[in-house]
């Protein structure tokens, strides 16, 4: 059984040393007797990272494209916690001496207005619990080098949760959000549009994923939690002095500068 | 050497050559294959001929459509402006119509946002903020892009020459006003048999579909064509072209503009 403690500390170490590491499924120690790094792995180092992390804020979601699913050879998504450590305010910058390689998407951010747990709960039941829909922007910052990991490392890493930002909330009444259009722009330029199916279909039939999911463990989302609903457009890569626009139809605008 | 008519005039041999391919859908080789140097005006002038006789049989100009709006497509074709073609009656199609395969050679199809225009607008110095009075309303689109050269293998001047690589298109027959709608901002996704092939927004097409209209009018303008009401401008493509096979299904759904269907009949 490999030491999810120690892969652990890997990870924190490369994250306070600034440095990328090589992916832990590369390690000799995983093949034999174990053949590879799994998936249920990858979650028990996350969960190891989760209790050493500060108070936790809220949730995200990772591969929930179609297409990139289809590319890696999965058909579920995966997720991975946020700590409010991580959490940039409206107007304040990234600062991207603190990453190793930061990228920024767009994503819809959902708002718990109430706990939300089950086996059962769909996009509907995710949908009646949400108090908020916001425009967010989700900076990654994996830890591997060149964003190169398998689906047990990136979920070992935390999905690459590096730092996010939430616009102001709007009441998600009335808004089909599998329709609105989204646009990613950087220093004024258009890099990506999309609609909100580009995530699962419907980013709420991503949130009912991860509801079902965290049921598995014992585990809901909590009123108040924020959720990324997952990556509408692939990354772009960020640098200091770029400024990244996100703009979602029916949910506003939100800029992030970086230093 | 450069293909001739019986007359000696090299343009109106290549219009009647793609005519030829259009009637016979057998494709022809690229132009910029034996004359690398022709460029984006060889290819109207190449177009200027070709509609003619297309018109000829019987058809009619009742809009136009403007391709390589998205900044990667005009990246892969190595531009940096839009090209345009007309848009001919006998290649308008209904939402839910069957579209006949056979009708093309290597078709592929895409999601756009259409305008629909009620008054005249005449370059140049036509501003994207002209464009809104113009407008009678906005609808879904589908265009079906088909290409005259073989395997695709077209430079700029063999598309434009090629009326922009035009196919077909099929029109929500729903109208929308276009009133405070930032064009910019409208979501779409499309499916293929009920599966989400791709989605985008407005904004893919030149950062606003109202620009590209406000470009047609001012590049059109310089040589005296004006958009007539009762004209439909294909704003161009939101995401990646699909190719089309028997009994496909295709649905372009925008936010606040409804859907538009069609469905693909095998020859």
């Amino acid at each position: 059984m490999a030491d999810v403690h120690e892969l652990a500390a890997r990870l924190t170490k490369a994250v306070t040393g600034r440095t990328a590491i090589e992916p832990l499924s590369d390690d000799v120690a995983f093949s034999d007797p174990h053949p590879a790094l799994d998936l249920e792995t990858g979650y028990a180092v996350q969960r190891v990272l989760r209790e050493q992390a500060g108070p936790r804020v809220g949730w995200k979601l990772g591969v929930t494209s179609r297409a990139k699913q289809a590319q890696v050879g999965v058909s579920d998504p995966v997720y991975g916690f946020l700590p409010g450590s991580a959490a940039l305010d409206l107007g304040a910058p990234l600062r991207t001496g603190e990453l190793i390689q930061p990228r920024a998407e767009p994503e819809i951010v959902f708002i718990l207005g109430r706990d939300l747990a089950g086996e059962h709960v769909t996009a509907a039941d995710v949908l009646s619990a949400t108090s908020g829909l916001a425009v967010g922007i989700e900076v990654l910052d994996s830890r591997f080098r060149d964003y190169r990991f398998t689906m047990a490392d990136v979920v070992a890493d935390n999905t690459s949760a590096g730092r996010f930002v939430v616009g102001t909330p709007v009441p998600a009444a009335g808004i089909d959000v599998r329709l609105v259009g989204v646009l990613l722009e950087k220093n004024g330029e258009l890099v990506a549009t999309a609609s909100g199916a580009a995530s699962l279909g419907h980013p709420a039939a991503a949130v009912a994923w991860l509801v079902r999911r965290l049921a598995a463990s014992g585990e809901g989302l909590a009123t108040g939690e924020v959720v990324l609903s997952g990556g509408l457009t692939a990354a772009t890569p960020v640098a200091a002095g770029d400024v990244v626009t996100v703009s979602i139809d029916r949910l506003g605008t939100v800029e992030l500068a970086c230093t | 050497m450069a293909v001739t008519d019986a007359a000696g005039d090299p343009v109106k041999a290549k219009a009647r050559a793609l005519y030829e391919a259009r009637r016979t859908r057998v494709p022809i080789a690229p132009f910029t294959d034996s004359e690398p140097d022709l460029d984006m005006a060889d290819g109207y002038a190449i177009q200027q001929q070709l509609v003619p006789l297309l018109l000829a049989d019987g058809d009619r100009v009742v809009g136009h459509k403007v391709g390589v709006t998205s900044a990667a497509m005009q990246k892969m074709i190595g531009i940096d402006t839009p090209d345009y073609g007309p848009v001919l009656s006998s290649t308008v199609y209904r939402d839910g119509d069957a579209i006949p395969l056979s009708r093309f050679i290597q078709p592929k199809v895409e999601a756009e946002i259409v305008f629909v225009l009620g008054s005249r607008l005449q370059g140049p110095g036509v501003a994207p903020t002209d464009v809104a009075p113009a407008v009678a309303g906005v609808a879904a689109a589908m265009e079906i892009v088909d290409s005259r050269i073989v395997d695709w293998r077209i430079k700029l001047a063999d598309t434009v020459a090629d009326m922009a690589s035009n196919g077909a298109v099929a029109v929500s027959s729903r109208l929308v006003p276009l009133g405070g709608l930032d064009t910019r901002l409208i979501g779409m996704t499309f499916t293929r048999n009920g599966e989400l092939v791709d989605t985008g927004a407005g904004a893919a097409a030149l950062g606003d579909p109202l620009a590209v209209v406000a470009w047609l009018a001012n590049v059109l303008g310089e040589v005296g064509v004006a958009l007539e009401p009762g004209h439909m401008i294909m704003t161009g493509a939101l995401h990646a072209a699909v190719p089309l096979t028997a009994g496909d299904v295709f649905r372009a759904e925008f936010d606040r503009l409804g859907p538009v269907t069609i469905r693909v009949e095998g020859s």
